[in-house]
């Protein structure tokens, strides 16, 4: 459920709602959700799953990016109401119950994150790469993350986890 | 950040997309790949009360050449399917050279190549490419189908000439009358960000002789700059160390620069005469590998 700010004071019922039905990490679930909410508050607040960062909200960071069908997209940039009829991964659809991905075994092991900000959304833009290219260079991983921003500028050490999680995918 | 309010219907015909823009009148928006649209939305810059989503539109997601060679872009042709296509590394270098250079690979994933030529932003890179090449944008609405030049289609900064309940539902490449050549350069700060100084050439070739020239430029004026006069330098006779020189002097000519945060406008003029010749000579290098 989401409680929205009301700070045009309409009725509630001039509001326009819409019924969306949608996969988030494997689960089936159905919203109520008025057309201008974003996916990434649809994530966060709607479903509570606060691990999908929101950074600049302008496009430009890809801190909320999550994975729609498979593709890397910025959640920020697309409407609730569109993820009707499609599947969403988040980071947290990463993990299993006891074991850890190997792409979050590779940012832990090459020591990939500092603030941590940055790392669900690079987690995610590599996974799309990996789903489709499961032996990457180095320049494909630099290439496939370059709409995310490190502040930290650990950039170095994202490659080598994206790289180790590669190795440990294809082992 | 939240867009105002607004209703939202997604049509599953183009039919029923126009009807419903014939509806929402002066304040309806077509939602496509949504990547400047929704940020204009949440900055309120745009505000439309109704937006038409046309991504469940069937057979709108193709890029295809027809038997004479003609290219055809659909409305939801995104940006990451032309960057992977084998259809435009064949036979499109200019639009093959720029797709992998059109915001960040996220962004591709879900933005349009007609939606950005919609957009009409004057930094746009797509904008550039398809007035190189001579292209233009199939608009359909309730009284049919129309063709409209690039160059006519774009009236303004964030301005075309679509009318309220017109839909862009293709771009459209013409064929080769000879050999293609060309490439797209763009100087930016970091991935993603807009272009410092871009240039788009498109040659067509037969022997020797550059049959066709397109030249154009992004980010260096209030609006994307055909540079004409440059293209006309080259158009008629084979290419040459002169002829490449008096084509980059002429772009820069015709470039409209101002210093920003991205570069001073000597600098960006000084770009486009160095993109102008790199570009050419790529193309004048691989004509002699071929001879």
């Amino acid at each position: 459920m989401i409680v929205y700010d009301d700070p045009d004071g309409q009725p509630a019922t001039d509001i326009p709602v819409r019924r969306i039905k949608f996969t988030i990490n494997g689960d089936m679930k159905i919203a109520e959700v008025e057309p201008r909410l974003l996916l990434s508050h649809l994530i966060r607040r709607g479903l509570g799953l606060t691990g999908t960062h929101m950074g600049c909200d302008t496009t430009n960071c890809g801190a909320c990016t999550v994975l729609v069908d498979g593709r890397a997209v910025k959640s920020c940039t697309m409407l609730a109401v569109q993820a009707d009829g499609h599947e969403i991964s988040t980071v947290e659809g990463l993990a299993t119950a006891s074991e850890l991905h190997p792409l979050q075994e590779g940012f832990k092991e090459e020591h990939g994150l500092q603030c941590g900000f940055c790392t669900p959304g690079m987690m995610m833009a590599a996974k799309a790469l990996l789903d489709t290219n499961p032996d990457p260079t180095e320049e494909d991983v630099r290439w496939a993350l370059s709409g995310n921003l490190c502040r930290c500028t650990g950039y170095q050490n994202i490659v080598k986890s994206v790289l180790w999680a590669a190795e440990k995918l294809r082992a | 950040m939240y867009p105002s309010r607004f209703r939202y219907e997604a049509p599953r015909s183009l039919a029923e997309a126009i009807g419903l823009l014939q509806d929402g009148g002066d304040y309806a928006k077509v939602l496509a790949g949504g990547q400047s649209l929704v940020p204009l939305m949440k900055l309120r810059f745009a505000s439309p009360e109704l937006v038409v989503d046309i991504n469940n539109v069937p057979g709108l997601d193709y890029h295809r050449a027809d038997p004479d060679g003609t290219l055809r872009i659909g409305a939801l042709c995104r940006h990451v399917d032309l960057e992977r296509s084998d259809l435009l590394k064949t036979t499109q270098p200019t639009m093959a050279s720029a797709a992998p250079l059109i915001a960040d690979p996220i962004v591709r994933n879900r933005g349009t190549l007609v939606g950005s030529l919609c957009h009409a932003d004057p930094q746009g890179d797509w904008a550039s490419v398809v007035l190189a090449l001579g292209g233009s944008v199939v608009a359909r609405g309730p009284r049919g189908v129309r063709s409209i030049p690039l160059a006519d289609f774009v009236t303004g900064p964030f301005q075309n000439v679509l009318d309220e309940d017109e839909i862009a539902v293709e771009a459209v490449i013409p064929a080769a009358q000879g050999t293609r050549s060309g490439g797209y350069l763009k100087l930016e700060r970091r991935v993603g960000d807009f272009a410092t100084v871009g240039v788009a050439v498109a040659l067509e070739t037969s022997g020797e002789t550059v049959t066709r020239a397109g030249i154009a430029l992004t980010g260096v004026g209030g609006s994307t700059i055909g540079a004409t006069e440059a293209a006309a330098a080259l158009t008629g006779r084979p290419l040459t160390g002169d002829s490449i020189a008096r084509a980059a002097d002429l772009a820069a000519q015709a470039a409209r620069p101002r210093t920003d945060h991205r570069g001073s406008a000597e600098y960006k003029r000084h770009m486009v005469r160095t993109f102008v010749v790199r570009l050419l000579d790529r193309t004048d290098a691989a004509a002699e590998r071929a001879a």
